[in-house]
């Protein structure tokens, strides 16, 4: 029983960490139609600001996430402006294969911005705070319950992406410009007779997926709480993820955050087990294997609009 | 006033569509652009509120002026702040949204007055106040109307731009449309209507242009038009012989095209 909770509560924390990066991919996808694969980059650039701000500066632990948070979101706005701008109006799979130079241009720039090595997500296992949070400073990197043991990054994740969805969700709901979001990606001409800046929104899509994925990048470790160049990887297993929820839908890729990161952390837990002859990583693939089930249920994903699948 | 002054407009860099118009609305008026299917009425209203890009258009010759200026490079999105709206030919409602955040789209550029807008809009359409919260998607057809035109309000223009709002309506809903659109240019409106109902908009226009394939043939005050012996017999369907044969109408029809 409690290896099944601990299996759940790592698959939340997991699911947390997908749906912030594929929220990224979905919002581009909706505004301007096109893929980007330059998400992974993103991750990666706005990670190592975190450790940057945070170990290298020494800067307070949150201020250093917002800083880079900021800096991420600013560099998504100038990417878009400088980069896609120009490609408006190209076949989309062309702009889509131009962001894979862009995600491989960002990695080598965040691989010469900071080295090589790996870096420390906040310096202390700690990096929260949480021991202050509930009074007790000794605090350690987990909590025990019996023998559940949850690691505080993977709470700090589940915690943070509440957060983090919860004020997206509202901005997109009652603020004017999340609004022209909307209409822009329901209908652009629409959007243009209404006054909205169809090319600032574009540009802004790209700044929300560049802070998200920074957010992201804080837990894609759990464990060691380091960010290192090849962990942009993690970040196409949310690709998976974007599809099952059918591309240009926010619901959808949530609720397919939430089925994969289970259905990886529980083939974690189980698989060695039961199926040990699959071999030793076998979770990660599950990804692409509940998507194969999926499309072969739902050709359009979860939530996906048929129009769009048809261009 | 608004001006149109001998405006070609090419899509694609081939297609040419617009072959040099002339229009103008002057401040508070009404305005009738007629015209058959394919004439380039939708075109002139998207080179007007900038939305060529779009669809690939571009303006080659002439000029469109808001009280004297050029406005044909600016964008969209400017055009709409200088105070030109339009409601866009079929409606294009947000299906998925609610009818209120249709028309706090509406508000995007003028959100300080938006309450006062959206006060204004209601008086006008009190049915839209009671379908507020409901989805758009699911209003019939005249209501989604409505909402169309009382989103192109909600930025308060001085000229509102209306494409066909009377397609595909029942009768009675394209009059309240047209008493719509005439207490819309009471309260200080400018309004240019593209229609191909004749009949509706030369009823309340002061003015009335009629395009075919791209040109203004008949550039006259509306009541003039409404008396124009071709335009009744074959615009308007008014015609004293009534038992014409299709095959005479569609001969007639070739021969003076912009009566079709
Ligand atoms: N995006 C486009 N590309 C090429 N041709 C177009 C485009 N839009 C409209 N046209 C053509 O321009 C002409 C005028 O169309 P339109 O302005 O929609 O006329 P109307 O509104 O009077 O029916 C038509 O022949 C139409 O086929
Ligand atoms: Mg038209």
């Amino acid at each position: 029983m409690s290896t099944l909770l601990q299996a759940v509560l790592n698959g939340l924390a997991l699911a947390a960490v997908y749906a912030l990066i594929a929220l990224g991919f979905v919002i581009i996808y909706k505004s301007m139609q096109v893929l980007s694969f330059a998400q992974p980059a993103l991750m990666l650039f706005g990670g190592y600001f975190v450790v940057y701000f945070s170990s290298r500066l020494g800067l307070n632990f949150y201020l250093a996430v917002l800083l880079a948070i900021m800096v991420a979101g600013l560099s998504g706005l100038v990417i878009e402006r400088s980069f896609l701008r120009p490609m408006v109006g190209k076949p989309v799979f062309a702009v889509a294969i131009m962001t894979i130079g862009i995600d491989l241009v960002v990695r080598i720039i965040t691989g010469n911005l900071f080295g090589v090595e790996s870096g420390g997500i906040g310096a202390t296992g700690d990096p929260w705070g949480l021991g202050l949070f509930i009074g007790d400073p000794a605090f350690g990197a987990t909590f025990h319950w019996g023998d559940v043991v949850l690691n505080q990054r993977r709470f700090a994740a589940i915690v943070a992406a509440l957060l983090v969805i919860g004020i997206l969700l509202a901005f997109f709901r009652y603020s004017r410009i999340g609004l022209a979001m909307r209409a822009t990606a329901f209908d652009q001409e629409v959007a243009l007779t209404q006054g909205v800046s169809v090319s600032s929104v574009f540009a802004l899509s790209w700044a929300i997926a560049a802070a998200l994925a920074t957010v992201a990048a804080l837990f894609i470790s759990p464990n060691t709480g380091t960010i290192d160049v090849n962990m942009f990887a993690f970040a196409l297993k949310a690709l998976p993820v974007v599809v099952i929820g059918g591309m240009d839908s926010i619901g959808g890729a949530l609720l397919a955050a939430l089925i994969v990161g289970l259905a990886e952390s529980l083939t974690i837990t189980y698989q060695p087990v039961y199926a040990g002859f699959l071999g030793g990583s076998f979770s990660q693939v599950v990804p692409y294997l509940v998507m194969f089930v999926v499309l072969l249920v739902r050709p359009y994903g979860l939530f996906g609009t048929r129009e769009v699948e048809r261009v | 006033m608004l001006e149109v002054r001998n405006l070609e407009v090419v899509y694609s860099d081939v297609i040419l569509v617009l072959r040099g118009i002339s229009l103008s609305i002057p401040d508070g008026s009404i305005v009738a652009l007629l015209g058959a299917n394919g004439a380039g009425k939708t075109t002139t209203l998207r080179a007007v509120s900038g939305l060529l890009d779009v669809h690939n258009g571009n303006v080659t010759k002439g000029e469109i002026l808001l009280d004297g200026e050029p406005i044909h490079r600016k964008s969209a999105a400017k055009i709409v702040r200088l105070g030109v709206s339009q409601a866009l030919e079929g409606r294009r409602i947000l299906a998925e949204m609610s009818v209120e955040e249709n028309l706090r789209l509406g508000a995007h550029t003028n959100h300080r007055s938006m309450d006062a807008n959206m006060e204004r809009v209601y008086h006008l359409f009190p049915l839209l106040r009671d379908r507020a919260k409901s989805t758009a998607g699911y209003l019939s057809g005249g209501e989604q109307q409505m909402l169309a035109i009382g989103r192109a309000l909600m930025s308060a223009p001085r000229y509102l731009l209306l494409d066909e709002p009377s397609l595909g309506l029942a009768p009675l809903l394209v009059q309240q449309i047209r008493d719509i659109i005439v207490e819309i240019n009471r309260q200080g409106t400018g309004v240019l209507l593209v229609e191909q109902n004749a009949m509706m908009a030369l009823s309340i226009a002061d003015h009335g242009f009629i395009m075919e394939i791209g040109k203004i043939v008949m550039d006259k005050p509306a009541g003039e038009l409404l008396d124009d012996e071709d335009v009744r017999e074959f615009y308007l369907g008014l015609s004293g012989d009534e038992v014409q044969s299709f095959a005479q109408v569609k001969h007639y029809r070739r021969k003076k095209r912009w009566l079709s």
